[in-house]
């Protein structure tokens, strides 16, 4: 069903010049965001049916317009169908949201006309079928979200968030154009078609996985590509960087599947150690770094990168089993790479919303100035508090459940031949181990601070429960986070059309199983069943609450809190954000961030405060970053002189150029 | 048949760890006072203690939320579930296979991150100290006991704790260097989890020591009562998991007759014995570590683990 899917992204593509116009009017968001909605909505479900039809269709269609000789070709088979269904699941909860959330924007002209265009460019680069649409729409994607980010221009982050965006973003497209460069050879044959059906020579291969890599990963926020993402993705209003974060990030991670498990061919044993290389580092460092911001938004960018770290494992294991032909285990780590994405999705955009509302409520995005919050905002502080348990990887939501997958297809991998993935397995397994425990430390600190204790400021005390629409995309992401947990074999079932086309095989089927069990390999192997757990919990719980109010007592009194004796009325006197992680910073950041505590304290006699000052410093950014930027400072220093010579110097440089091109051409 | 027998063996599992565990505790304490020549409380005490504090009223702090309210039922209900689901006198449990060993330790994780939220509800500072040191230690300890688990999934082929218990006590285990290190972190991280000295002092209301105890500052009556009780369980819990994967000796078989059941319960309470005296022995002769050398000590059990793994890469038979 091609020609629907693409009605509804031309829907789109026309939606944005119209929003213009729409901007200046009253109900003019409405109308954009109901429209996007519509179009979401009609796109997943499409996607949805040829995810699950049992006949295994391909569409393809090939429309007359790019390159003359080529013509954009555009398919939906089945990892683009699941992706198609990330994209638009993700887009219709940030339209629905935006239309609750859209109200509030001071300027919605700088919003309202890039947000549809964003939406279609994402649907585009799924369905692409030849590397000219694909860039182009992946260009298009990128250049929408920049306009998105720099949309409140006035704010200096912004604006250099959004200049930082634009270079990693160039970069980014420049490694892919190459990659497929290199795909297309000689023939210059750039339709997938062609590409898939002549393998690229081994070493070239090689290079176009390193040029993949560097593509989609620094879209996706790979350590260390990842440095315009937590700039770039706070900088947005709060439904686009939902967007940004659950789904944008998922169309990089569609890119490197598509180029590496799809074009390539079969995969050497090495690729796998690139991959995985990238990805354990990065899953650990993101959630680090996370635990060191105070801004409600930025951390949960950095949270991203944790993700797409633990995506990325997935996927290199998936390689690293399919180069060994081990295709069965290849599956599973595959499908739990895929659970992810589509779980991240939820969670991320959930979390991304509820920032949004505190956002609105209070008008603060740091943690230092919340506090209190489920008070004041009950509805919004349940649904997040539901997010913040779902991506901590905590049972029975749906955080858990891939990354359960993932450790299985770890225990699986001493099976592996090759010695250097027998050596870095365990490490990233440790690593893995380590994001976890540290998320959850991560998301106890951003649900703690800014929802529960008193309210910090006065902004926070006077909040206000947002409107219905936004917290209706709140319960929605919700309820599915929650779906996912407990019945994951569905999900599972769902994702044996992509893993059977990609790795060859695909895992067990779990539909038929008793209680809705899911069991990846055998069942005496490993096996879970998140409804049960459910269950279990739920009633034990309710057993106890329900024993103890009938048989002992029930009774209650609200008093002072007692706080050993010593309670203070300053809600100053209330751990704070980076007192919170203080203890995980001296640990972990100590050597990772060079991560000091610097105490002034005035001399004896003076009546000045004394200070006491956090000093973090980024590794990637001074080690990798600065230098390169001083490099091409320093080299466009000198060259900026030919800007300003006279007349007479042109001329002579534009003779001495025509020597040297004769001299060259002569030899 | 044989369903309702396996029901009835999950549900006798379900209260004998229910009316265990403040047992356990009691012990515990007796023989670290004996140890101190001290006569100590009578092994009863734990009971009369979660009686008298369910019949008393809540007095909850004006600024309580209803998170606070619901945290104790959700700690007390994870726990239990978890606890419920690892293998005491026999192996063969109904429901062992809804939740493999990873799957226990992210519930007794998901009661923790509540635990953690809880002290952070009503805002005050000793909350809030034991939040940010809780999940500072179980930043370590949690990688710490799943790459143990990791290790030991491995040479069992499993993850299933039943089919780890049931091959870990046959003969095809032998003696492996990967296993002891792997006994070892467990043990580390058993003691960390559980508040025990050296890491946190389950006795102290000292504020600068406290970890475990900060964040229930606030809680009294029967949410106190639930805490408490959700603490001892996780106690037994560990202890539990310790004896079936590495003393698995005279636990019954799945579809063993009433014999080698009542065989496996003798073992059992004998094991927790051992354990409990050794605990004992163990928190009577060390002293309390400073907080920023807790993440040494943990620090040790997650190399030990990762060495653990490793091995099992590098060679099938270490």
């Amino acid at each position: 069903m091609i020609v629907p899917a693409l009605a509804c992204v031309a829907l789109l593509l026309a939606l944005s010049p119209l929003a213009i116009a729409l901007a200046a009017q009253p109900r003019g968001s409405a109308v954009v965001y109901g429209t996007s909605l519509a179009a979401n909505l009609a796109l997943c479900t499409i996607a949805l049916i040829d995810l699950l039809d049992p006949g295994r269709p391909t569409f393809s269609l090939v429309l007359p317009i790019g390159l003359p000789w080529l013509g954009a070709h555009l398919r939906i088979d089945a990892l683009s169908a699941f992706f198609l269904a990330v994209v638009n699941f993700g887009g219709a909860a940030a339209s629905l949201f935006g239309l609750g959330y859209g109200r509030h924007e001071e300027q919605p002209g700088r919003v309202l006309p890039f947000y549809p265009a964003y939406l279609a460019a994402m649907n585009i680069v799924v369905m692409a079928d030849d590397a000219f649409t694909f860039l182009v729409a992946w260009e298009f994607m990128s250049l929408a979200s920049w306009a998105l980010v720099v949309s409140h221009h006035r704010e200096v982050e912004n604006v250099r968030a959004g200049y930082v965006y634009l270079l990693m973003a160039s970069f980014g497209t420049l490694a892919l154009l190459l990659a497929f460069g290199m795909l297309a050879g000689a023939g210059g044959q750039y339709d997938f078609a062609a590409i898939r059906a002549a393998h690229p020579a081994a070493p070239l291969a090689g290079a176009v996985l390193l040029l993949a890599l560097l593509g989609a990963g620094s879209k996706a926020g790979l350590v260390p590509l990842h440095a315009w993402l937590p700039l770039a993705h706070p900088a947005a209003p709060s439904h686009v960087s939902g967007l940004m974060s659950g789904v944008m990030t998922k169309v990089a991670v569609y890119g490197f599947v598509r180029i590496v498990f799809d074009l390539l061919g079969s995969p050497e044993w090495w690729w796998s150690i690139v991959v995985l290389a990238f990805a354990g580092p990065s899953a650990t460092l993101g959630v680090l770094y996370a635990l060191m911001q105070c801004d409600i938004k930025r951390v949960l960018a950095y949270s991203t990168i944790e993700n797409i770290g633990i995506i990325f494992v997935g996927l290199g294991l998936a390689l690293a089993f399919k180069a060994e032909a081990m295709d069965w285990v290849a599956a599973l780590a595959f499908t739990a790479a895929l659970l992810h994405v589509l779980n991240h999705a939820a969670f991320k955009s959930l979390l991304f919303f509820g920032a949004g509302c505190v956002l609105n409520a209070t008008g603060e995005r740091d943690m230092e100035k919340l506090g209190g919050l489920i008070h004041r905002m009950p509805q919004t502080a349940a649904a997040v508090l539901i997010g913040c348990v779902a991506i901590s990887a905590l049972p029975p939501f749906n955080g858990f459940v891939s990354e359960w997958l993932t450790f299985q297809a770890i225990l699986l991998s001493p099976q592996l031949p090759s010695w250097g993935l027998k050596l870095i397995i365990p490490a990233v397994g440790g690593l893995l181990a380590l994001a976890a425990a540290l998320a959850a430390a991560c998301f106890v600190k951003l649900y703690g601070i800014s929802f529960l204790g008193r309210a910090r400021t006065a902004a926070a005390s006077e909040a206000r429960e947002v409107d219905a629409f936004s917290l209706a995309a709140l319960f929605a992401l919700a309820a599915f986070c929650l779906v996912a947990g407990i019945l994951p074999g569905l999900f599972i079932d769902a994702l044996a059309p992509v893993a059977k086309a990609m790795v060859g095989n695909s895992m067990p089927q779990q539909a038929g199983l008793q209680w809705l069990t899911i069991v990846p390999i055998a069942e005496s192997r490993s096996s879970y069943n998140g409804l049960l757990l459910f269950a279990f919990v739920l009633l034990s719980g309710s057993i106890a609450a329900l024993a103890i109010h009938r048989l002992a007592s029930d009774r209650l009194r609200r008093a002072p809190a007692w706080d050993c004796g010593f309670p203070d009325p300053n809600p100053a006197i209330q751990y704070t954000a980076s007192s919170f992680s203080q203890p995980i910073r001296r640990v972990f950041g100590s050597t990772i961030f060079a991560a000091r505590e610097i105490g002034e304290m005035p001399p004896p006699g003076s009546g000045a405060p004394a200070r006491f000052v956090v000093d973090i410093h980024d590794p990637i950014w001074e080690m990798l970053y600065a230098p390169i930027g001083k490099v091409i400072g320093f080299a466009t220093e000198r060259v900026n002189v030919l800007q300003f010579l006279t007349i007479r110097r042109y001329l002579t440089l534009v003779f001495v150029a025509l020597i040297v091109l004769l001299v060259v051409l002569a030899l | 048949m044989s369903m309702i027998l396996d029901l009835i063996s999950q549900g006798a599992q379900m209260l004998l760890v229910l009316l265990l565990a403040p047992l356990l505790t009691g012990f515990v304490r007796k023989v670290k006072a004996r140890l101190l020549r001290r006569q100590g409380p009578p092994l009863t005490q734990p009971y009369r203690d979660l009686v008298r504090l369910m019949r008393k009223d809540v007095v909850l702090a004006d600024n309580a939320s209803w998170l606070f309210r619901v945290i104790p039922y959700i700690i007390f209900a994870g726990t239990w579930v978890a606890a419920s689901l690892v293998p005491t006198f026999g192996s063969g449990l109904l429901f062992s296979w809804s939740a493999d060993l990873i799957a226990i330790i992210a519930l007794l994780g998901s009661a923790r991150f509540f635990l953690a939220l809880a002290g952070m509800d009503v805002g005050t500072a000793f909350g809030g100290i034991g939040s940010s040191r809780e999940v500072m230690i179980a930043s370590l300890a949690e990688p710490a006991i799943l790459i143990t688990v990791f290790a030991v999934a491995m040479i069992a082929g499993s993850t299933q704790l039943s089919t780890v218990a049931e091959f870990m006590g046959s003969s095809a285990v032998g003696l492996r260097v990967s296993l002891g290190m792997a006994l070892v972190a467990l043990i580390i991280v058993a003691i960390a989890e559980n508040g025990r000295i050296p890491v946190d002092n389950p006795a102290t209301h000292l504020e600068l020591t406290m970890v475990h105890e900060a964040m229930v500052l606030e809680y009294s009556g029967r949410h106190l009562a639930l805490i408490d009780l959700s603490s001892q369980l996780k106690l037994l819990l560990y202890i539990s998991l310790i004896a079936c994967i590495f003393i698995p000796w005279g636990a019954a078989a799945p579809e063993a007759g009433l014999q080698s059941l009542a065989i496996g319960a003798v073992a059992y309470v004998a094991k927790l014995a051992a354990c409990c005296v050794a605990l004992a022995v163990f928190e009577t002769s060390i002293a309390k570590m400073r907080v920023f050398r807790i993440p040494e000590f943990l620090g040790a059990a997650l190399m030990l683990a990762l060495l653990a793994t490793l091995l099992r890469f590098v060679s099938g038979s270490l």
